[in-house]
């Protein structure tokens, strides 16, 4: 099975025959870097269905585990069962009552009249596995995690939306017509590379206030819509488009609004598709801008909630891990679905 | 089933569309054809002058007025003097000289940032990139791997390590379990640098890693085949044709990259606050930290501030596009 195993994996370069040392080397690479990516992942997502006491438990256990606890006759409340090891050697499970120093009050759920006296390093905790779906469904219930769900979706869906039409109306501009000022507005376009929202913190703050957008989505969602990056994009693809379709339509009456949306639009398709995935995911994902624009706790899109929730004074982590995982849980369904599209997008424009 | 979904989802569009046919074929016959595409550009340059070259202009203003108003007309002219408060150290490589000795640590430690991020970045990104070009199995999954972080956000990115990295955390119980000691790694200077900078690497490498392997891929095969018949050995031809014809990639994925890096504001914050002190403290956390977070919102200096970091980012900028536009340069 193993050596299997290992001819499948180690069928490189070698055509049969033993694997070359640069194979077992590439094969331990990959699987060094398979763990580096998913290993926190996973941590994050089984810690997310741990109970509070769960997660301060040290050392941390793998899976969410629980102690078992007993309704013992004659005791109000549940005792946590433990595995005692007797110094005859047998082990028998029994619920404590309490603990004095080193010392364990036990009873015997089945005869609970008769208290026992262990020391406690002979005794050790019986546990099962139990999801605390609780994390998920407080933050959902209590914490207005579904406000900021909404506000992350609004923000993403019209800026998404206003990029894709004022991106491509000036994409098509810019292609297909040769205009005076073309130049100067194509250099605009690629100079504002240069010119990132980082750089203009400040003056950007005293616009969106002025236009009385402070605490507002809109504040977050207009200034980013103009995107350097989409206009170019986007153009590029439309230089590839031949001028005879266009002089066609021209000789059929077509207005240049119809040649926009009717011929263009729909010929520029791959190119809208991969700007709308991307700015869906830096809409998404975007952080310093929502964090100046939005103070107010109702208007915080998932990111600015989660950091904020994360810098409580006393952080629950149990929620906060929960939370996280519903916030990254839309990006990696986006990303398997569409893994193809977004890293051809990538390779072939190199935007990001 | 699917196709009427896509015909369903389009309409809104295309209802939009069409009622707008009217108008704007009366609006061509006004401005004629010749107007058109500037009415195309409008929308478009209306969002970049409100939010793009306007602000450029306002912050001049911002950077040469003080006091703690947001409002121009409600700000003093102070000329040069928050530049000059910037600048004003006993000794420009020893921050502790420097009036405004936080501007300084962050100046510091972002070229000690991005040296480091950047580096090892585009090092183990060409060492993924030439791992996956080989003839493996599952090479779309590998590559994903590398790559899914890449579309996560950067504070899910950042509490996920906060998680594996805090001082009751996983890492800590491995570390105890072999033998060693608990590591505060977010009280310690050091540490708390080392993996700001592990943790963005973990999250950017795909990007260029994939952005490698398309200038990989596109190396004509019939160079290798050359090789190959003269007998050349395969370190030889990783020096003498992989390496010389990924170079001009492999300098935008660098220019790219500091670009990226020198902007580096979200994970780093939400990881380490910039803590311990300021160990990790970056030039976009100071502006951000000095014209909105602290206190006394100091506009102008933040705004004095921005115009070092834009100085540094056109200097890059005029580099990538230089590479990047050239006519023979395919990618990026």
């Amino acid at each position: 099975m193993i050596s299997r195993l290992l001819h499948f994996l180690g069928r490189g370069r070698g055509t049969g025959g033993r694997p070359h040392v640069t194979d077992v080397l590439t094969w331990l690479y990959l699987a060094l870097g398979v763990f580096l990516m998913f290993a926190p992942v996973l941590w994050l997502g089984l810690s997310s269905f741990k109970t509070q006491a769960g997660l301060i438990e040290y050392p941390p256990t793998l899976a969410p585990l629980e102690q078992i606890t007993v309704p013992v006759e004659g005791y109000d409340e549940p005792l946590p069962l433990f595995r005692v090891t007797g110094e005859d050697g047998v082990v028998r499970e029994l619920a404590q009552v309490r603990r004095v120093g080193i010392i364990s009050l036990m009873v015997d759920p089945a005869a609970p009249a008769e208290r026992i006296k262990v020391p406690i390093d002979s005794i050790e905790k019986v546990r099962e596995v139990k999801l605390a779906f609780e994390n998920y469904a407080y933050p959902i219930a209590k914490l207005n995690f579904l406000g900021y769900l909404g506000n992350s979706v609004f923000v993403t869906v019209a800026a998404t939306a206003i990029t894709l039409v004022i991106n491509s109306m000036a994409a098509f501009g810019l292609a297909i017509y040769r205009f005076p000022g073309r130049n100067v507005a194509l250099g605009l376009v690629i100079g504002t590379l240069m010119f990132p929202l980082t750089i203009i913190l400040v003056p950007t703050y005293l616009i969106v206030t002025e236009l009385g957008m402070t605490n507002s989505l809109w504040g977050v969602i207009l200034p980013g819509a103009a995107t350097p990056t989409g206009v170019f994009l986007l153009r590029q693809y439309m230089l590839t488009i031949p001028g005879e379709l266009i002089e066609a339509a021209r000789l059929d009456r077509a207005s240049e609004w119809q040649i926009y949306w009717r011929i263009v639009m729909p010929l520029a398709l791959p190119a809208l598709a991969v700007l709308a995935i991307f700015s869906v995911i830096w809409r998404w994902n975007e952080f310093l801008w929502p964090l100046i624009v939005l103070n107010r706790s109702e208007n915080f899109t998932l990111q600015i909630g989660l950091h904020s929730f994360s810098g409580e004074f006393y952080t629950r982590w149990n929620y906060l891990l929960a939370m996280t995982v519903l916030t990254l849980l839309p990006v990696l369904f986006v990303f398997g679905w569409l893994q193809r599209f977004i890293t051809t997008g990538i390779a072939s424009a190199g935007i990001k | 089933m699917r196709q009427r979904l896509r015909e369903l989802a389009a309409l809104p569009w295309l209802l939009a569309m069409r009622a707008l046919d009217r108008p704007f074929r009366l609006l061509q016959r006004g401005i004629g054809q010749g107007g058109m595409p500037y009415f195309f550009l409008v929308p478009n340059l209306l969002f970049f002058g409100t939010f793009v070259i306007l602000p450029l202009l306002v912050n001049a203003a911002y950077s040469l007025t003080g006091g703690t108003e947001l409002f121009l007309e409600d700000r003093p002219w102070i000329g040069a003097e928050h530049f000059g408060h910037l600048f004003a150290c006993g000794d420009l490589l020893d921050p502790a000289t420097c009036r405004e000795d936080n501007f300084w640590r962050a100046i510091y430690n972002s070229m000690k940032f991005v040296t480091l991020q950047v580096g090892f970045m585009v090092a183990l990104s060409l060492l993924t990139a030439l791992v996956l070009n080989r003839k493996i199995r599952a090479r779309g999954f590998f590559r994903a791997v590398f790559f899914f972080p890449v579309l996560l956000s950067p504070v899910v990115v950042a509490l996920i390590w906060k998680w594996v990295l805090h001082r009751d955390g996983v890492l800590n119980a491995l570390l105890e379990s072999l033998g060693g000691d608990k590591i505060l790694f977010f009280i310690d200077p050091g540490w708390a640098m080392f993996w700001a900078i592990f943790v963005s690497i973990w999250a950017h490498m795909g990007f260029y890693t994939l952005i490698l392997l398309a200038g990989l891929q596109a190396i004509p095969p019939d160079l290798y085949e050359a090789a190959e018949m003269d007998g050349t050995s395969k370190t030889r031809t990783l020096w003498r044709i992989t390496l010389p014809m990924l170079w001009p990639n492999l300098v935008v994925v660098i220019v790219l990259a500091m670009i990226k890096s020198v902007q580096t504001f979200d994970e780093v914050f939400v990881l380490t606050g910039g803590g311990p002190g300021t160990a990790t403290q970056l030039i976009v956390q100071y502006i951000y930290d000095t014209g909105f977070a602290s206190q006394v919102q100091n506009f102008g200096l933040a705004a004095a501030a921005s115009y070092v970091l834009a100085v540094i980012l056109i200097a890059l900028t005029v580099i990538y596009i230089a590479l990047a536009f050239r006519p023979d340069a395919k990618h990026a």
